[in-house]
C-alpha cells in the first residue's frame, strides 16, 4: 500500500499572515487517485496546497513527493518535479491570449509543445475556438478551463486544484468535474480542494475533512458522503 | 486568424519599413543644410531617437514586467559618463579635467584608431557604447538585489532614491579625477564629428548614428519581449502568484528585466552624450525620468511602437512645433505679449491633458503598429479581423 503513495504530507504546520493556518496535518495521496480535502472557509485548505507547491513557507513537518522531501525548495524546482497548482480564483493572465496562457504553463519545458497543445485543445474544444482571444475576456467557466489547461501543460504527475467550482453555474461545475475525472482517467493524480463537498466527495476516491487547521475525519469518498457528521456540517442534510 | 505565414509576412514588412526609414534618415542627413528651416527635423530625430530608446527600455520594465521603477535617469547618467570618460582623446584630457588630475587616460576609439585606422575608431565608439550599457547594467544588478524585493510604489521610491544617489556621487569632488566632479565632460567622440567618404562623396552621420543605435537596441528589445522570457515578464505583470505557481522564478525574471532595461538606458545615455556633445550629471535629474515616463504613458504602456511614437511627438512638439509660442509668432499669429517665455509649457500641458482624456490608454494602447496596420488590412478585405478580441 505504501508503495504507490505519490505525495505524503506529515505533521505539516504553516503560519500564514500571522495566524497558525495549518496545525499539523498528515495525509497521503496515492498514485492515480482523486483525493479531496473538504472543509469550511479558513480551515487551511488553500494554505496546504500553497505550501506543497512552495508558495508559502512551512513551519514544521514534511512533504514528500515520490520519496523526496520538498520542504525548502522553491516553486520552480517543485513544478519541474511534476506538481502543479490550479490557483484559487483561476488567476489567468488577463492580458495574454489563450494560447500564450497555455504556453506559459509549459514554461519550464524545453521540448516541443505541439502535441500537448493539441491534447489540451481536445480536452477543452472551447479554448481552441478562442485561441487568440485575450484571457481576460473569457467567461468564468472558460477561464477555469484555461487555468486547468495551463496547469496541465507542465505535464504534472499530480495536479492540485483549489476550488475549481468557485463562482460558477451548476451546469458549468458539472462540466469541470467531468473534465477532472477525464484527466484522472488519463493518468494524472488529482488533489482537489472544494467547498462543494457533495460534488467533491462524489468524484473523489478518498477524502479528508479539515477543520480549523486539523484533519478531523478521513475515508473513502463514498463513505464520507454518507457519514452523519459530514452530512450535517457540509452537505446541509 | 494569425498563422505562421502571416506572422512571417508581418516580420518581413516591419524589417523592410525599418530599413527604408534608416536609408531615408541617411539621405536626410546629407541633403538638409544647417541653415535650412527643416534642420529642426534632424535635431528632433536625434533627440527623439535617444528618448525613444530610453522610453522603450523603461517600457520593458514598467509596461511589460509591471515593475514601477523611476531610476532611469540614474542609469542613463552612468551610461553617458562611461561613454564620455572612455572616449575623450588624450590631448584633450587636461583641458577637460582642468581642476583635477585625470586618472583615466585611456580613449578606446583613439587607441584602436591608432592601430587600425578609421575602422578602429568606429569599433572603439561601439565598444564604448557597449561599455556604457554594461556599466549601467552592473549598477542595476547591485541595486536590484535589495530593491527588487519591493513592490509598486515602494519600488518606485527606492529606485528614484538610488538615481539621486548616483547623481550626487558622480558630482562628488573626491571622485573628480574620474568624473570631473560637478564640471561637465566634453571633447569626446560625438555624432557631429562622425563623417565618412563613400565613392568620393562626403557623408555626414550626425542623425544617422543615434537613429541607428536606437533602431538596433529597440529591435533587440522587441526580440526579447516576443521570446519566452517576454511572455514570462507579461505573466509576472498580470499575476505574480499565478506566474510563480507556473514555476516562473520571480526574482530571476525581475532581475533580468531590470538589468536589461538598465543596459539599454545606459546605451541611451551614451547616445545622448554623443548627440549633446556634453555629459553633465546635473542634467540627469529625476525630471528626466518623469519626462520619459510621460512619453511611455502617452504612447501607451505596454506598446513599443507607442513609446517610439510618444517620444518622437513629445520631442517634436517641445523642441520644434511649439517653439513659436515662446518667441512671439505661432501659426502666423504675431502676439509677442502672450507668446513669450513659458507660454509653450502651458499649451504643452493642455495638449497632454487632452491626449490623455481622449486616449485613456495612450495613443497606441497596448497594441503595436503592426497590429493596427494588420487590422486595417483585415477590415478592408472584409475578413475576420485579427484585432476583434471581444
Amino acid at each position: 500500500m505504501n508503495k504507490d503513495v505519490i505525495l505524503s504530507v506529515k505533521d505539516l504546520q504553516v503560519n500564514y499572515g500571522g495566524i497558525e493556518a495549518v496545525k499539523g496535518i498528515s495525509f497521503d495521496v496515492h498514485q492515480g487517485d482523486i483525493v479531496t480535502l473538504i472543509g469550511a472557509n479558513g480551515a487551511g485548505k488553500s494554505t496546504t496546497l500553497k505550501a506543497i507547491v512552495g508558495l508559502v513557507k512551512t513551519k514544521a513537518g514534511s512533504i514528500e513527493f515520490m520519496g523526496e522531501n520538498l520542504i525548502g525548495q522553491n516553486s520552480t524546482a517543485i513544478v519541474s518535479k511534476g506538481i502543479t497548482l490550479v490557483p484559487e480564483g483561476r488567476r489567468v493572465f488577463a492580458d495574454l491570449s489563450v494560447l500564450e496562457n497555455i504556453k506559459i504553463g509549459a514554461y519550464l519545458r524545453n521540448d516541443d509543445l505541439t502535441d500537448d497543445i493539441n491534447w489540451v485543445y481536445d480536452l477543452f474544444p472551447r479554448l481552441k475556438e478562442r485561441s487568440w482571444q485575450l484571457a481576460g475576456t473569457l467567461s468564468g467557466g472558460e477561464q477555469q478551463m484555461l487555468a486547468v489547461a495551463r496547469a496541465l501543460m507542465s505535464r504534472p504527475k499530480v495536479i492540485m486544484m483549489d476550488e475549481p467550482s468557485l463562482g460558477l453555474a451548476p451546469i458549468i461545475v458539472k462540466g469541470i468535474f467531468d473534465i477532472i475525472k477525464e484527466i484522472n482517467r488519463q493518468g494524472t493524480t488529482v488533489l482537489l480542494i472544494e467547498q462543494n463537498a457533495n460534488m467533491a466527495l462524489k468524484t473523489a476516491d478518498y477524502g479528508y475533512v479539515l477543520e480549523t487547521g486539523k484533519i478531523t475525519l478521513s475515508g473513502k469518498g463514498s463513505e464520507l458522503l454518507v457519514n452523519e457528521d459530514v452530512k450535517k456540517a457540509y452537505l446541509g442534510k | 486568424m494569425l498563422d505562421k505565414t502571416a506572422e512571417k509576412r508581418k516580420n518581413i514588412i516591419s524589417f523592410v519599413c525599418v530599413l527604408a526609414f534608416l536609408i531615408l534618415v541617411l539621405i536626410l542627413d546629407q541633403v538638409i543644410k544647417p541653415t535650412s528651416k527643416m534642420f529642426m527635423l534632424l535635431t528632433v530625430l536625434q533627440k527623439g531617437s535617444v528618448y525613444a530608446l530610453a522610453a522603450v527600455s523603461m517600457n520593458l520594465l514598467n509596461g511589460f514586467t509591471g515593475l514601477f521603477s523611476l531610476g532611469h535617469a540614474g542609469f542613463m547618467l552612468i551610461g553617458a559618463y562611461t561613454y564620455a570618460i572612455f572616449t575623450i582623446p588624450d590631448k584633450a584630457r587636461d583641458v577637460v579635467y582642468q581642476y583635477y588630475d585625470a586618472s583615466v587616460r585611456f580613449s578606446i576609439p583613439e587607441k584602436l584608431g591608432n592601430s587600425m585606422g578609421p575602422f578602429g575608431t568606429v569599433l572603439g565608439v561601439v565598444i564604448a557604447v557597449l561599455l556604457a550599457g554594461l556599466a549601467a547594467a552592473i549598477f542595476a544588478y547591485l541595486i536590484g538585489l535589495p530593491v527588487l524585493r519591493l513592490k509598486s510604489d515602494y519600488l518606485a521610491i527606492a529606485t528614484l532614491g538610488f538615481a539621486e544617489i548616483i547623481r550626487a556621487v558622480f558630482q562628488w569632488s573626491k571622485l573628480g579625477p574620474v568624473t570631473n566632479g560637478s564640471n561637465l565632460l566634453k571633447s569626446f567622440e560625438r555624432t557631429s564629428t562622425f563623417k565618412g567618404v563613400l565613392f568620393g562623396m562626403k557623408l555626414k552621420f550626425a542623425t544617422f548614428v543615434p537613429v541607428l543605435i536606437a533602431t538596433v537596441s529597440i529591435t533587440l528589445i522587441v526580440l526579447l519581449v516576443n521570446s519566452t522570457y517576454g511572455r514570462a515578464f507579461k505573466a509576472i505583470r498580470d499575476d505574480e502568484i499565478a506566474a510563480e505557481a507556473m514555476g516562473i522564478n520571480l526574482a530571476k525574471h525581475k532581475m533580468i528585466s531590470f538589468v536589461t532595461s538598465s543596459f539599454f538606458a545606459g546605451v541611451a545615455g551614451a547616445s545622448m552624450a554623443m548627440v549633446l556633445s556634453i555629459a553633465q550629471a546635473s542634467n540627469f535629474k529625476s525630471a528626466m525620468t518623469y519626462e520619459i515616463l510621460l512619453m511611455v504613458v502617452l504612447g501607451g504602456i505596454g506598446s513599443i511602437s507607442g513609446s517610439v511614437i510618444g517620444s518622437m511627438l513629445f520631442v517634436a512638439a517641445s523642441e520644434w512645433w511649439l517653439r513659436g509660442l515662446d518667441s512671439g509668432t505661432f501659426l502666423g499669429i504675431n502676439a509677442p505679449g502672450v507668446f513669450r517665455n513659458g507660454f509653450r509649457l502651458v499649451v504643452f500641458s493642455v495638449i497632454i491633458m487632452v491626449v490623455v482624456l481622449f486616449f485613456r490608454k495612450g495613443i497606441m494602447g497596448d497594441r503595436e503598429l503592426t497590429d493596427v496596420i494588420a487590422g486595417w488590412k483585415a477590415k478592408s478585405k472584409n475578413k475576420k479581423g485579427v484585432t476583434d478580441h471581444e
